[in-house]
């Protein structure tokens, strides 16, 4: 099914501007939800988005966690899918040239690893791809023992691999930060200092389900990730408090769904807003966001979306 | 994919187990043991269930889509609650389903509880090509037996077990496999225990549909794959018909 891009409102200015390339709008559909587009383009012009970032590569192939990966929570789900992916040079070799095909400008690289040399060693490479417009450096996935959580709970460790991985590429360097440190902006705060150009916010909340039946964890890692709309609020404070701490931009991200959503993210601080959860449960919500934001605009007075960033702080 | 149906019709057939009948775009389910997505109100994620049976009346896609599912509480237990005349989102036409080219003249179809329910389909896809088709229905009682007569009345040879033998053969669906007599091909969908069962005692080559726990049902979630020999898959994309030679039991 072919979905149009609905092109009325042109005279609602959505770009923004994320370290230096310019966005057309700020949606940009989230790392692990979006694969490497190429589903998605098959539903629609995925060209209508600011840009996505691509499932999180690492330095070798990781199959990721046992069954069952995926349990379902009011409001939201939860995921222990452990960084599936086929790691850097297949990315590169196989994923990247293939989305050439269908996707058109800069996307973000999400990048993930157990140790600060593989965070390296998996930026390096990556930032010489051309389709590469970012690098985002994923310290945050919970889903992983012993992997890049760890880093993203404590400012040392984050600022430690944030200034290893700044030495060795050139591209705008983002921090995905994790909500389960006990201060997330002291660790925004240490990823600027070390050179970060932006911070994403926020990955997902560790939470869990118990199978009733079996009395044991219903994921077979125990614990995973929460994301969907009951995070929103969570997501929206973070940003709202980070905004404060740094001066860096911010990628809004948690539970997104609406284009009101959106302009609440901007509102609380962000230049550019991720969409992740929304994609799994409604194929087009990327598009449905961006074809709803000039009326959204319209109705509250925005003419030009990047006016109003941090618009909510006085 | 994403497109609205109306139900017509949402009956119980067996114990716990429910016919719905959907009115709607059917154009993008090309082939049998496919599945669709369905959005329920209160329920955050879709529920992926397979295709039993669809009729094209129009030419121009829309057509009636048979939806067989099983109440086993929460998500399942508020769509068996569905009235005529409601309207669903449906992402439709998902997974690979099965390939009727492979199934040679004498095709065996086995299925378990509801995992009958896409072998209708393709029962009647493989009776429309000339195949001779022979089914074993599993169930555990007599009260839990569905689509039975549906399937003799399109000429499929029937033979259904129960566990308790309270209908037709006592036992599991291997074990009406040695009457089954020769058959060049086999098609397989229910629990994975009878997965198992029927990958063993089977002599021939065939295709077995697998279950897993899935957020998106379209392939870029990542949280259904499973190992393969031919390397990992997406039960809901590459899957959910596994071609038994690059089966690798968990």
């Amino acid at each position: 099914m072919e979905v149009k891009r609905n092109d009325t409102a042109e005279r609602c200015d959505t770009s923004v501007v994320l370290c230096g390339i310019m966005l057309d709008n700020p949606v940009i559909a989230a790392s692990g939800t979006f694969g490497y587009g190429y589903e998605f383009s098959q539903i629609y012009d995925i060209n209508v988005l600011g840009t996505f970032s691509f499932k999180g590569t690492t330095l070798y192939p990781r199959f990721g966690n046992e069954q069952p990966r995926i349990a379902e929570c009011p409001a939201g789900m939860l995921n222990a899918v452990g960084l599936q992916n086929p790691g850097v040079d297949a990315v590169i070799s196989r994923e990247l040239p293939l989305m050439a095909k269908y996707f058109h400008k800069s996307a973000m690289a999400n990048v993930c690893g157990f140790s600060i040399e593989e965070y390296v060693a998996v930026a390096e490479k990556l930032d010489l791809e051309e389709q590469v417009g970012w690098i985002e450096l994923n310290i945050s996935c919970p889903n992983v023992h012993g992997g890049g959580a760890a880093f993203g709970l404590d400012p040392k460790m984050a600022a430690e691999v944030t200034s290893a991985v700044r030495r060795a590429v050139k591209k705008p360097l983002i921090v995905k930060l994790s909500p389960a440190a006990a201060d997330i902006a002291a660790v925004a705060a240490a990823v600027e200092a070390a050179g970060a150009d932006a911070v994403s916010l926020i990955n997902t909340l560790p939470g869990m389900r118990i199978d009733l039946r079996r009395r044991r964890p219903l994921l077979a890692n125990e614990k995973g990730g929460l994301s969907g709309p009951a995070i929103f609020p969570i997501a929206l404070r973070m940003v709202y408090d980070v905004y404060k701490t740094v001066s860096i931009p911010i990628i809004g991200m948690g539970g997104v769904s609406t284009a009101e959503d959106v302009i609440e993210m901007m509102l609380a601080g962000a230049t550019a807003v991720q969409v992740g959860t929304a994609n799994l449960v409604n194929p087009t919500a990327c598009l449905d966001i961006i074809n709803s934001l000039p009326s959204v605009m319209t109705k509250y007075k925005i003419n030009k979306l990047s006016d109003i960033i941090g618009g909510a702080h006085l | 994919m994403n497109k609205t149906f109306t139900i017509i019709k949402n009956e119980k057939i067996a114990r716990a187990t429910y016919e719905m009948k959907l009115l709607g775009d059917v154009s993008d389910i090309t082939r049998p043991g496919q599945f669709v997505a369905i959005k329920l109100d209160g329920y955050f994620l879709r529920r992926p269930i397979s295709v039993c049976d669809i009729y094209d009346c129009s030419g121009d896609g829309s057509g009636v889509l048979t939806l067989i599912y099983k109440n086993i509480g929460g998500g399942t237990e508020f769509m068996s609650t569905l009235r005529p005349g409601v309207e669903l989102d449906l992402l439709t036409g998902l997974g690979n389903g099965y390939d009727t080219k492979k199934s040679g003249p004498y095709p065996l179809l086995i299925g378990g509880g509801c995992g009958v329910s896409p072998l209708y389909l393709l029962a009647r896809r493989l009776i429309a090509e000339g195949k001779h088709v022979a089914v074993i229905l599993g169930f555990g009682t007599a009260e839990e037996v569905f689509y039975e007569d549906k399937f003799r009345e399109i000429g499929a040879f029937v033979t259904v077990t129960t566990a308790d033998g309270s209908h037709g053969t006592r036992g599991f669906v291997t074990d009406a496999l040695p009457a089954a007599g020769s058959y060049t091909y086999t098609y397989s969908c229910g629990p994975e225990p009878m997965l198992r069962a029927v990958y063993k005692a089977a002599a021939t080559s065939g295709e077995y549909s697998f279950e897993e726990r899935m957020a998106c049902g379209f392939g870029v979630c990542m949280g259904c794959s499973c190992r393969t020999v031919t390397g990992y898959k997406r039960i809901c994309k590459d899957g959910p018909v596994l071609e038994k030679e690059e089966i690798l039991w968990k």
